[in-house]
């Protein structure tokens, strides 16, 4: 039916960053004494905060269960980056409330009508009239890992 | 102009962020080991069941599910509170928080006309960004910010956003309508006293001289009197108070008289103390210990000692303050009772940085309490990096009377990786 979401944790902009596994070029040029060009960029490293979360207050992490999204890519498993600070538009992937419960769907307009939609035919699109349904955050990305 | 932001039933909301079926529903959270209620919804305060209830008296609603209750769950209720913070930070001059569900905001530089449409703004990027409903209430004092919070809370037709200008008719009929009782500062003692002069409102109080206030009562109230006249006068500095001295406590988690017990808990709770002392850079003069037995068991004998001890020097040195707590505890133990709580307080406190050398103190005692800072620092920082209780100063037994009891314990949804709410099948 409708895909269920687990909240994992939020995104913490105090916590350390950690550097990813590319080793830094920071050796120097051999025993001559000329310093390697690379030491003026030394301590750079790329932090996955600074690029996925862009407001930590309002970003929170929550895990996908079931199937119904997996032709917008988002499987179950799968770890939602959601942002309540967006003010929600037709074609963002939201997690809203539907009837008290935590899922995920996309915002879309069908026939001049707002809709939620899921990614799998056999869930029907649901119109959002009548609908006890609010929103909860709209997901900026979605993290997939694979099994190694 | 200062704001004062109020989340509202802000433990509960906290839960409902993340349990949206638990809104529209009477829900209280409970304090550590499940006691009491300590924070109720407006539904469940429609019940008619107040702060502080025994959760036993409760537990026949539970079980028909008419109500619900949770356990604390300080991770998450921390966690929401620095985000509300942060969200107001980034949107205001600057934040003051006063609790974790209370915080100052400035409000400098707003043309009167558009403090309101500011304020408003405010009590929804919260909500928005954090899912927590506030209120805010805007004022000259933080006083009168209070008072405007409060009428935001309880009176619809602000709608959870009220803005007091200086000497407004607004703020004089608000004054007159508010008893003294629920004025900030004002305890029950001072009502009745005030009545005796006439002061009955907060209008009459702000009317008052404060010359007059301040020769009949104290310096606070004389200051209470001006901040209602919209004087500012109250720093937040002055709330330091709580600073002055560190409480750990809890109730066993059931009644006992094992003096084994009883001591491992003590030091449990002494640890903590130190550990909360040197982390805000601290020292102890004196120690607190006390125990008591449960005031609602008629049948039992009663007995609730507590002694203070003063320490050799000051001190953040867990095992000199295990040490004095642990004489202090022998001293009012008695046998033949059945505790139900017990505690340590950590009194007198000084800044470590500003302690004044002693005639006593020798090169031997400086070097001694270098070795002391040293190993504490090492002590802390093992805690924090491998979890708490990771080094501990003598060795309490597991499944002790006193540990935390947590039976409706919720996930901590916004800190932990691997804390998954219960998958419920639609």
């Amino acid at each position: 039916m409708t895909v269920q979401l687990q909240i994992l944790g939020r995104a913490v902009d105090a916590a350390p960053a950690l550097a990813l596994p590319y080793p830094l070029v920071l050796g120097r040029a051999g025993l001559s004494g000329f310093p390697s060009p690379a030491q003026d960029y030394e301590g750079r490293t790329l932090d996955l905060n600074e690029r996925f979360v862009k407001r930590p207050a309002a970003t929170f992490f929550l895990a996908v269960i079931g199937d119904s999204m997996i032709k917008l890519g988002i499987q179950g498993g799968d770890l939602l980056v959601v942002d309540r600070s967006i003010d929600p538009r037709p074609g963002h992937i939201l997690v809203a409330l539907v009837d008290g419960e935590i899922t995920v769907k996309r915002y879309e307009i069908r026939s001049g009508q707002p809709c939620l939609c899921s990614g799998n035919p056999r869930y029907a699109p649901i119109p959002l009239e009548n609908l006890d349904c609010q929103v909860w955050g709209v997901v900026r990305s979605v993290i997939h890992e694979y099994a190694v | 102009m200062i704001g004062l932001v109020d989340c509202n039933s802000f433990y509960v909301s906290c839960e409902r962020v993340f349990q949206p079926r638990l809104r529209g529903l009477p829900v209280g959270v409970m304090s550590n080991n499940d006691g009491c209620v300590i924070a109720l919804s407006t539904e469940l305060k429609a019940l008619g069941v107040k702060m502080g209830t025994p959760a036993f008296e409760l537990q026949h609603l539970v079980r028909r599910r008419q109500i619900h209750l949770l356990s604390s769950n300080y991770e998450l209720y921390g966690d929401m509170s620095a985000r509300v913070q942060e969200v107001l930070q980034e949107f205001s001059a600057g934040v003051e928080p006063y609790s974790i569900d209370e915080m100052f905001v400035r409000f400098d530089g707003f043309e009167s006309a558009q403090l309101l449409e500011h304020a408003r703004q405010l009590h929804h990027k919260v909500r928005q960004f954090t899912g927590i409903p506030v209120c805010v209430g805007v004022a000259p004092t933080r006083t009168l910010a209070k008072l405007a919070n409060r009428a935001a809370k309880k009176i619809a037709t602000y709608q959870g956003v009220c803005v007091l200008q200086p000497n407004s008719r607004e703020t004089q009929v608000l004054l007159k309508k508010i008893e003294l009782g629920d004025v900030w500062g004002v305890g029950r003692r001072l009502v009745e006293r005030l009545a005796v002069m006439g002061i009955k409102s907060a209008w009459d109080l702000a009317q008052a001289n404060p010359k007059e206030i301040r020769r009949r009562f104290s310096v606070t109230l004389e200051r209470t009197a001006l901040e209602l006249r919209g004087v500012s006068c109250i720093e937040m500095n002055d709330f330091d108070e709580a600073r002055q001295r560190i409480m750990t406590s809890r109730s066993f988690g059931k009644l006992t008289d094992d003096i084994n017990e009883i001591r491992e808990a003590i030091r449990q709770h002494g640890q903590r103390g130190a550990e909360k002392l040197r982390r805000q850079n601290g020292l102890a003069k004196a120690v607190l210990v006390f125990l008591k037995t449960n005031p609602f068991r008629e049948d039992l004998q009663q007995y609730s000692p507590s002694l203070v001890l003063e320490l050799p020097c000051p001190t953040a040195d867990s095992r000199e303050i295990l040490h004095t707590a642990g004489q202090a505890l022998k001293r009012i133990y008695r046998k033949g009772y059945l505790y139900q709580k017990g505690g340590v307080m950590l009194l007198d406190l000084i800044d470590a940085d500003r302690q004044q050398l002693s005639l006593l103190d020798t090169p031997q005692t400086d070097a001694e309490r270098q070795r002391s800072a040293k190993l504490m620092s090492v002590m802390d920082e093992l805690n924090s990096r491998m979890g708490r209780g990771t080094i501990k100063l003598g060795t309490p037994s597991p499944g002790a009377a006193w540990h935390l009891r947590c039976a409706n314990l919720t996930q901590r949804y916004s800190t932990r990786w691997d804390e998954l709410p219960a998958a419920r099948a639609l």
